[in-house]
């Protein structure tokens, strides 16, 4: 079959072939979804990166208090503390041995963690119910269905499609709702020959909704494809970068442009069975994460970054018959950044024995997860306390700044 | 108006095949839904009690594996429990297969079509392991024997099934003042009561729509009168009089007593809502919208609603009224199709041999189809929330949805089939009469066969409805 369509030379670059052709150019303006680096400016400048850890993460296995008396005896197989190989942090607490490549971020005080901290989600211990509570940010069940991310776009002026991304193919709740979001994953290239991606693009010419998604699908797999190609897409050698790794780097690579928010999940936090195993991967996978973002955002937008890792529940304190760990309650958020102010454990511990615990058996939660993301998002991107009282985490008790950020 | 085959075809039923012949008008159309289910016969999915026999077997290997903890059966239990799992897991599988290929293969996509609008309307899912995969055999039994009944009987049986309890947490919703209230509070110390989740779904997402005049105060009646409904995994639904709030209760002006009739008391609730003005108006629009456009002509809307309210709900004579109003048959096609629909069609349009697809296992059932409608953004059986899926074409059509539908034609109708038809022979099968000539030149100008193909599954015209 002949081609009869002429071939971009290979110095051309997609955009410029892009704009000749017709799919960006003269339809910019009545294209809603694109929004090219240059045409745009960013509503703020500072980055907050969501990630949402799926499963319920045991907060006493990942900063664990070893200081405390009745810590020793509620664990056989997962035991912590210095002396089992665990970093310690301030005497009190030490960090999970998984975590160690993050401790330079601790001693450079843009690692940091919040202990103690749930959403109001009590009793029922349910993953379903506990993220859709988690991600809706209100105090109760079935209020809203939008999230609370996508709130706090509601109420920002001056934020467009890119403003904000949920990357990776999970669902993201938090970021659902009126205001513009991007979606996009590192995976989803589009395995189309020059001739095919021309076609299509003839193809959708005439149906404006598949244009603009067509033309921001390219642009979209093009700095993917780019980022893949100068080797930042956290790439060793010829081996492609495992899929948290490149949802790191895409995220970073978007920040690094005129997004200011991304949020995404890591899974794999439900570790009934054999948690030492389980909770090792995850953490890596954590850790992994961060240390991409730190490299890729490179330091100057690093310095003006809140990363904040966040579980739906915590799980109990006492390990089970299975080397595990059930549903619970109080849970921790980690920090990262250098926006934060790390190098400490926020948050006001409850202490361990059964009258300190939540129904005898989980940690209790001393602090509301909503209340820190409120403070850390009033004092990042200055949304006023009544817009997120009001609207993004409807009648959170917002209490005194937590000071989870440096001045 | 002119009754259009194909056009029939494409938005009221699966798509266009070169194996079945598109109908002949809208007698046909509505006479099938009277018929017997062949596609039933066809693709048997087991009911809900299929999904309790899942349950069962599963809380059983949890509890044997509990009870072995610490001792020597632990690791054989464990691995029971596992291929319980596994088993569930093939179970899904194979029953989303037999729904694909029903649409495939049907002559009346009509009834594919209702049956996947209805299990929408009332989406409910698991949230538990031992129910995770319910969602089908729930549709086979609540929602597909009642799309040609009366809507309160589909009401009745969706909003009574043992998963809707489950989903929207009725099943532990306790009368305040009831005996088991009373009960758990003396023996347990512990104060149980209402939950509303399915209270409010009701009104708000099944019957009534969010506009319409009820207040907080209909909802927390309709909680009291729902209490006593309960589910368990040997029974099913059961009705527990110990559950429920004693006296009546007064749910928009009229007065239900479940203490006096019971269940019965519940039903004719629901009977009231399905028979609600409000409710009439709240369906019309939304099948106007799924059925035509994201902004449906008005007159439409109209229309179906006052053919519901004309016939107390009767489903048929809504679809007629659907099927013999102008708006219904213009030319340009309009919704997107969601990514089931859209997968299905594709399969169709190419002829896909059954065997083609009864041959895949689960893994491949995953890679080939539950992933790519993951990405595309429709999670099987598993949606955002109870309103169910969206309908708006642009949370359809995001980059990222579109390019996986992208990614989908072009390489997943080769695996499958090996062989692939000419590119237009597959043009004139997937669309007909709307095969323009830009679509043909397309199909001659690609490089390759499969690109050819896959481009023409592609096309705007193709995924739109």
């Amino acid at each position: 079959m002949t081609n009869i369509l002429p071939s971009p030379s290979a110095s051309l670059s997609r955009r410029s072939f892009l704009a000749r052709s017709g799919l960006i150019g003269c339809s910019l303006a009545a294209s809603p979804l694109l929004t090219p680096v240059s045409f745009a400016a960013a509503p703020w400048d500072t980055r907050l990166v969501v990630i949402i850890l799926r499963g319920g993460m045991d907060a006493v296995d990942v900063v664990q208090p070893y200081g405390d008396p009745a810590y020793a005896g509620l664990r056989q197989t997962l035991r912590g503390g210095p002396q089992n190989g665990a970093q310690d942090l301030d005497g009190f607490f030490a960090l999970h041995p998984a975590l160690a490549p993050l401790m330079p971020l601790w001693r450079a005080e843009q690692l940091g963690f919040v202990h103690a901290v749930s959403t109001p989600y009590r009793n029922k211990r349910s993953h379903f119910d506990g993220q859709d509570l988690l991600e809706a940010g209100t105090p109760g069940l079935h209020q809203r269905r939008d999230g609370w991310l996508n709130r706090l776009l509601q109420v920002t002026p001056g934020v467009e499609a890119r403003t904000a991304f949920a990357i990776g193919q999970g669902e993201m709740k938090l970021l659902q709702g009126p205001a513009p979001v991007s979606d996009w994953s590192p995976d989803a290239e589009i395995a189309l020959s020059p001739q095919a991606e021309r076609l299509a693009g003839l193809m959708m010419e005439g149906d404006p909704l598949f244009h603009a998604a067509l033309a921001e699908a390219l642009d979209l797999a093009d700095s993917a494809r780019a980022d893949a190609a100068t080797g930042r897409a956290g790439t060793t050698g010829q081996r492609r970068a495992p899929p948290h790794q490149r949802i790191a780097s895409y995220a970073a690579q978007q920040l690094r442009g005129d997004s200011r928010i991304a949020a995404f999940s890591i899974n794999g936090w439900d570790t009934h069975n054999r948690q030492k195993g389980a909770l090792t991967r995850a953490l890596r996978r954590l850790s992994d994460t961060i240390l991409t973002l730190h490299g890729d955002l490179g330091s100057t937008i690093w310095d003006k970054t809140a990363v904040v890792a966040m579980t739906e529940f915590g799980r109990t304190v006492r390990e089970n018959g299975t080397g595990g760990t059930d549903h619970g309650t109080g849970g921790a958020m980690l920090l990262a950044g250098g926006a934060i102010r790390g190098g400490k454990v926020h948050g006001q511990w409850p202490g361990l024995t059964e009258a300190e615990l939540f129904d005898r058996r989980d940690l209790m939660p001393t602090g509301d997860v909503r209340a820190q993301m409120g403070w850390i998002m009033h004092g990042l991107i200055g949304t006023g306390q009544q817009a997120i009282g009001d609207v993004i985490f409807p009648g959170v008790e917002m209490g005194a700044d937590q000071g989870l950020l440096r001045r | 108006m002119r009754f259009d085959p194909e056009l029939a075809e494409i938005r009221f039923g699966c798509g266009l095949s070169p194996r079945q012949a598109p109908p002949t008008g809208p007698q046909e159309m509505l006479a099938a839904l009277r018929a017997p289910d062949r596609a039933t016969t066809d693709w048997p999915i087991p009911g809900f009690d299929g999904a309790l026999a899942d349950a069962r077997a599963y809380s059983a290997a949890r509890r044997a594996r509990k009870a072995a903890i610490a001792g020597p059966q632990f690791e054989a239990r464990n691995k029971d429990l596992k291929r319980q799992r596994a088993l569930m897991r093939d179970h899904q599988a194979d029953w989303f297969l037999r729904r694909l290929l029903r649409c495939v293969t049907t002559e009346h996509g009509f009834r594919e079509r209702l049956t996947l609008f209805w299990a929408d309307h009332f989406t409910a899912q698991g949230k538990i392991a031992a129910l995770r995969y319910g969602a089908t055999p729930y549709v086979e039994s609540a929602i597909r024997p009642n799309i040609a009944g009366r809507f309160e009987d589909l009401l009745i049986a969706a909003v009574t099934s043992p998963l809707m309890l489950h989903y929207l947490d009725q099943h532990r919703s306790t009368g305040p003042s009831s005996r088991r209230a009373k009960r758990v509070a003396r023996r347990q110390g512990r104060v149980v009561g209402l939950n509303e989740n399915l209270a409010r779904e009701v009104l708000e997402l099944h019957t009534l729509g969010v506009g319409a005049p009820y207040g907080q105060q209909d909802v927390r009646q309709l909680a009291e009168l729902f209490t006593g409904m309960i589910y368990n995994i040997e029974d099913g639904f059961k009705f527990a009089p110990g559950w429920a709030e004693p006296g009546a209760e007064i749910l928009l002006g009229q007065r239900y007593d479940a203490e006096i009739t019971g269940l019965a008391a519940i039903k004719q609730a629901l009977r009231d809502l399905a028979r609600h003005p409000a409710t009439a108006d709240h369906l019309a629009r939304k099948l106007a919208v799924h059925f035509t456009s994201d902004t449906p002509d008005p007159t439409l809307v109209a229309h179906l609603a006052d053919r519901y309210r004309a016939t107390s709900g009767d489903l048929i004579q809504v679809y007629a009224a659907l099927l013999e109003h102008p708006a219904s048959w213009q030319e340009a096609l309009s919704n997107v199709k969601p990514p089931f629909a859209y997968l299905a069609s594709a399969c169709r349009a190419l002829a896909m041999p059954p065997a083609a697809l009864t041959k895949l296992n689960r893994p491949q059932v995953n890679r080939v189809f539950l992933r790519p409608m993951q990405r595309m953004g429709q999670r099987w059986e598993f949606a955002g929330g109870p309103d169910g899926w969206p309908e708006a074409d642009g949370d359809w059509i995001t980059p990222q949805g579109l390019a996986e539908r992208l990614r989908w034609c072009m390489s997943v109708p080769t695996q499958l089939m090996g062989t692939l038809p000419a590119p237009l022979d597959a043009l004139q099968d997937a669309l007909g009469s709307r095969a323009t000539a830009q679509l043909r030149f397309v199909a001659t100008a690609a490089e390759t066969e499969r690109e050819a193909v896959g481009l023409i599954l592609a096309a705007p015209a193709f995924q739109r409805r």
